[in-house]
């Protein structure tokens, strides 16, 4: 199934915008260099944070150099911690003090503000300030901070455990027991950051005529940052205005409040002036925000023909030494709780999630949340039954996914309709695997080593304020507003809660609009980013924004709609029923009785008298949809050749057969998921963040945390299938995460199946030349 | 800190006379002093390419030469390939081929890829692969940009 299959119930003849490629509206600005992203902002005052050179430690003195502006921790010790609350599931609340208080807790930490006219300036006096600091003993491994008699990070949290999630269905020890056959995997995943090219960013102005402060930030949250600023510092919420410009990419880092950003308004008021403050990449590597840091043991029980009977799961989380407002570190846990069964269909599941806290930097949300890590160990489990059931690893998943709808899984989640058979089947026919099999068996004679791994899986996108409360999170994000204005020349403006940082929404929210009050997109502007001006909303983040905010959108759309026939059929004197818009034009259907929306527009707000009351004057409607959620499916495949001599990957084919339900603009969704294959590739081959024993990070650089470069990445292969969301009210699913959490999966089990000849097992990711040489090496010692 | 020193940027040909410390870095001056805030800053180490200007024609990490060894030299930025309002071929074809989403890595790229192009107009496909590697994108996975610029490539070299 092509792209251009893609089409949507239209009303009228008219030309449709949904579904079209349409080229966005966000590129001008951006390929001329006329973007606007915050550290493009000149201040009077620029901050640079001294930073915690250890990992844990009581601080004895800060020393600044004479004369020098530095704040430390006394002096914002007016401003509450961020301390996230989670009311479920054991969590333990843990605040993070704006500047350190007395003690660090990870190589990173804040614990003075140097301020000076010019960032070299600041730099310098970040510089010369002496820190004391009397060293205590770390604790940096998640399993190492469970261990009896490790050191206590937090003295809050007594044995370092500060959430656990439990799940076990009923009647799940029969079900274990009388199974053919058990397997296990244990999967490590490392370390990872998000690594937005534009690193974090943060610029505070004091208006001395209002007294309010207006912060420019790289958020991908706009309104709750304004809201979580306000609360911990103590100030009038209408004092602040928090504005996202152009944002260079988030991927779910730039989500989390970030510190910096409470002392940046602190200060700018303090200052009564405007303060600045850009993160370099070596701060961005160890001190923004860390993800993926998992150890899950998986066992499954499958009956004689590769059936799953029974899934039981242990995941251990890493998350840090603080909790990331407002998710709370529990967030990757109780994903890996909630989602576990992924596509599969399973009965009898049981899981203990934990979180350790230790002192490292802090976990939080990064691009598929979990599950690019519990869909490699599902994957790699599913690869591990089908060598103990002697069946084809497609073959294995085919007997397993789910296939009627909607289907309750395990844990609870209701996945609604889908394409789980037909999209692996769709990649398996890309990679032909017979054929695939017999180059494979030449190659090995050749002493070349290819192999195939396959990785489907759901992705729960769209998810509103149920999904969330459901979480107990004591902030429960989750449903979207949207304002449409058309203005007395008939230019429309949609103001948007969404906070987009490149996914393209003010393309397909014009075009969603454009389709049901008849006007080109060119003539619908997208507002968002600004508390100003754009009403309440959350922000992008957890593929939402296209479903939600698209789905507002075409809630308020439709009112605008109903309105502009309601004026149209007063001025055309026919029933509203038969007026239809399109083309920038209402027109009596079948005549050639026709208005301008330009002209009803003018009506609407100029000649209000002639509607007697009945029509409410002006052309402004709002739209405001939370839903339950829905699932976009999705199978990768990859197809690897592994060096045996240099452990090297090369990734030969990849292939993607995805479900995102009626899709706005292809090329957009497209490009969405080339780029999360390309993360996905990076996590399963290149990126990891390590610490040396004592807490130090060694990954500080980009020649040390390594993104994949284009020669990583291979052609990405796109075959859709299209299941439109019931969920949905545009019949569109979310996408945003997807191409990254089918990576691993698929690119570790074909690294896996290339090997398979020498007996090795790689279950860690990522899977790096030196750990295949390590696991070879290994494999020649036994032999 | 040490004392300024007089220096001239010519910037998209216009003279920036401006006074920097020697340590300075050439993409500080650019964006703080000369105002021309399109060239990024993405890593500070020359790894990420998203500073590639182009110096006397040559793509240049704009993060690892200092300002003042800029002096005098003619510098172009992403402000200057469009012509008044009609875009570089470079520029469509990233627009045409959705070679961007954030656009924070794309000045970056639009250079290197520039310069290499005007420099090299019949470079090899797997060459062109090899100089795009040079930069960073977290955003598109690459295939569009690479795309973009095989076809900016065979619009700028024209029809033969």
């Amino acid at each position: 199934m092509s792209a251009a299959s893609h089409s949507r119930e239209t009303k009228g003849s008219g030309v449709k915008w949904v579904g079209r490629a349409m080229r966005r509206v966000e590129d001008p600005t951006l390929v001329t260099g006329q973007g606007r992203f915050t550290a493009d902002l000149p201040a009077a005052h620029h901050v640079r944070f001294v930073r915690s050179p250890v990992a844990a430690g009581v601080i004895i003195g800060i020393t600044p150099p004479q004369g020098a502006m530095v704040f430390t921790g006394k002096d914002v010790a007016g401003i509450k911690p961020i301390t996230p609350m989670l009311h479920k599931f054991n969590y333990k609340p843990l605040g993070q003090p704006i500047l350190a208080q007395g003690a660090a807790y990870f190589v990173g930490e804040m614990i003075a503000a140097a301020v000076a006219p010019t960032p070299a300036e600041a730099e310098d006096i970040a510089e010369q300030t002496e820190v004391s600091i009397e060293e205590t003993t770390p604790v940096i491994d998640a399993r190492a901070a469970l261990e009896p008699g490790a050191p206590t990070v937090h003295k809050t949290i007594p044995g370092n455990l500060i959430v656990e999630g439990r799940l076990k269905t009923d009647g799940f020890d029969g079900v274990w027991a009388g199974a053919a056959h058990h397997v296990t995997t244990d999967i490590r995943s490392h370390r990872q950051n998000a690594t937005p090219m534009e690193a974090r960013a943060g610029h505070a102005a004091y208006d001395a005529a209002t007294g309010r402060v207006t912060l420019t930030c790289t958020t991908q949250m706009p309104h709750l940052t304004r809201t979580a600023i306000a609360d911990l510092i103590g100030m009038p919420e209408n004092d602040l205005r928090v504005i996202a410009p152009d944002v260079g990419g988030g991927f779910g880092q730039k989500m989390s409040l970030a510190a910096e950003y409470v002392f940046l308004v602190w200060l700018a008021r303090k200052l009564k002036s405007s303060v600045s403050w850009v993160e370099d990449r070596r701060e961005n590597l160890i001190a923004s925000f860390h993800s993926r840091d998992q150890y899950i043991t998986l066992k499954g029980a499958f009956d004689a023909d590769g059936k799953l009977l029974a899934l039981d799961a242990n995941v251990l989380a890493n998350t840090g030494a603080y909790s990331c407002f407002p998710n709370t570190c529990a967030v990757e846990p109780l994903m890996a709780l909630a989602e576990m069964p992924g596509p599969y269909d399973v009965k009898a599941y049981a899981c203990v999630a934990r979180g350790a806290v230790t002192n490292t930097c802090t976990m939080a949300p990064y691009r598929g949340v979990s599950r690019p890590i519990i869909t490699f160990a599902l994957e790699r489990l599913m690869d591990k039954a089908a060598a103990a059931c002697r069946l084809d690893p497609v073959e294995i998943r085919r007997r397993n996914l789910v296939t009627t709808f909607p289907y309750t899984t395990a844990a609870g989640l209701v996945l609604d309709e889908g394409s789980y058979l037909k999209t692996l089947d769709m990649a398996a026919q890309a990679i032909d695997l017979p054929a695939f099999r017999a180059r494979q068996a030449d190659a090995r004679k050749r002493g070349r080593y290819l192999g195939v791994g396959f990785a489907p899986f759901s992705e729960r996108t769209g998810y509103g304020s149920p999904a969330f409360a459901a979480r107990g999170m004591g902030i429960t994000p989750g449903w979207e507003t949207v304002i449409i204005s058309v203005d007395p020349g008939g230019f429309v403006e949609a103001r948007i809660g969404s906070s987009p940082h490149g996914q393209g929404l003010r393309t397909t929210l014009a075009q969603i609009i454009a389709d049901e009050i008849g006007v080109a997109p060119d003539r619908i502007k997208i507002v968002h980013g600004d508390t100003d001006r754009a009403p309440y909303g959350w922000g992008t983040f957890a593929s939402r924004s296209l479903v939600i905010s698209g789905g507002a959108s075409l809630i308020a759309a439709q009112k605008v709609r109903a309105k502009l026939q309601k004026i149209a059929g007063d001025m055309l004197e026919a029933a509203p029923a038969d007026i239809v818009l399109e083309n920038g034009n209402a027109t009596v259907a079948g005549t050639d009785r026709t208005l301008s929306i330009a002209e009803l527009a003018r009506e609407a707000y100029t000649q209000t008298h002639r509607f007697k009351g009945e029509i409410e004057p002006g052309l402004t409607e709002s739209g405001t949809y939370d839903p339950s959620g829905t699932f976009s499916n999705a199978c990768h495949a990859a197809i690897v050749e592994v060096d045996i001599e240099t452990g090297k990957t090369t990734i030969e084919q990849y292939v993607v057969a995805e479900d995102a339900g009626v899709l706005i603009n292809p090329m957009i969704a497209d490009g969405q998921v080339h780029g999360g294959v390309a993360q996905g590739i990076g996590n399963a081959l290149l990126e990891e963040i390590v610490y040396d024993e004592t807490g130090n990070p060694l990954s500080t650089t980009l020649a040390d945390y390594l993104p994949p470069t284009s020669h990583e990445i291979p052609q990405i292969e796109l075959h859709h299938a299209v299941t439109p969301s019931v969920n949905s009210v545009t019949k569109a699913k979310g996408l945003g995460e997807g191409g990254g959490i089918g990576a691993p999966g698929a690119v570790i089990n074909a690294i896996n199946d290339a090997l398979a000849p020498f007996g090795v097992q790689i279950d860690e990711m990522p899977a790096t030349p030196q750990r295949v040489r390590a696991a070879l090496r290994a494999a020649e010692t036994a032999a | 800190m040490s004392k300024k020193q007089p220096i001239t940027l010519n910037i998209n040909n216009r003279d920036h006379k401006i006074e920097v410390e020697p340590r300075k870095t050439l993409v500080d001056a650019i964006r703080d002093d000369c105002g021309q805030t399109g060239t990024h800053i993405g890593c500070e180490h020359g790894i990420c390419g998203a500073c590639t200007v182009l110096v006397d024609g040559e793509p240049v990490r704009s993060c690892l030469m200092f300002a003042v060894q800029a002096d005098g030299k003619t510098i172009r930025t992403v402000e200057g390939l469009a012509n008044g309002d009609e875009l570089h071929p470079m520029q469509k074809a990233f627009m045409d081929h959705h070679g961007l989403q954030c656009g924070f890595c794309t000045p970056g790229f639009l250079m290197l890829a520039v310069g290499v192009l005007e420099r090299e107009p019949d470079i090899s496909d797997e060459d062109l692969l090899d100089v795009l590697s040079s930069n960073l994108c977290r955003c598109t996975g690459y295939q569009n940009i690479i795309k973009a610029v095989r076809a900016a490539a065979a619009e700028m070299r024209g029809p033969r």
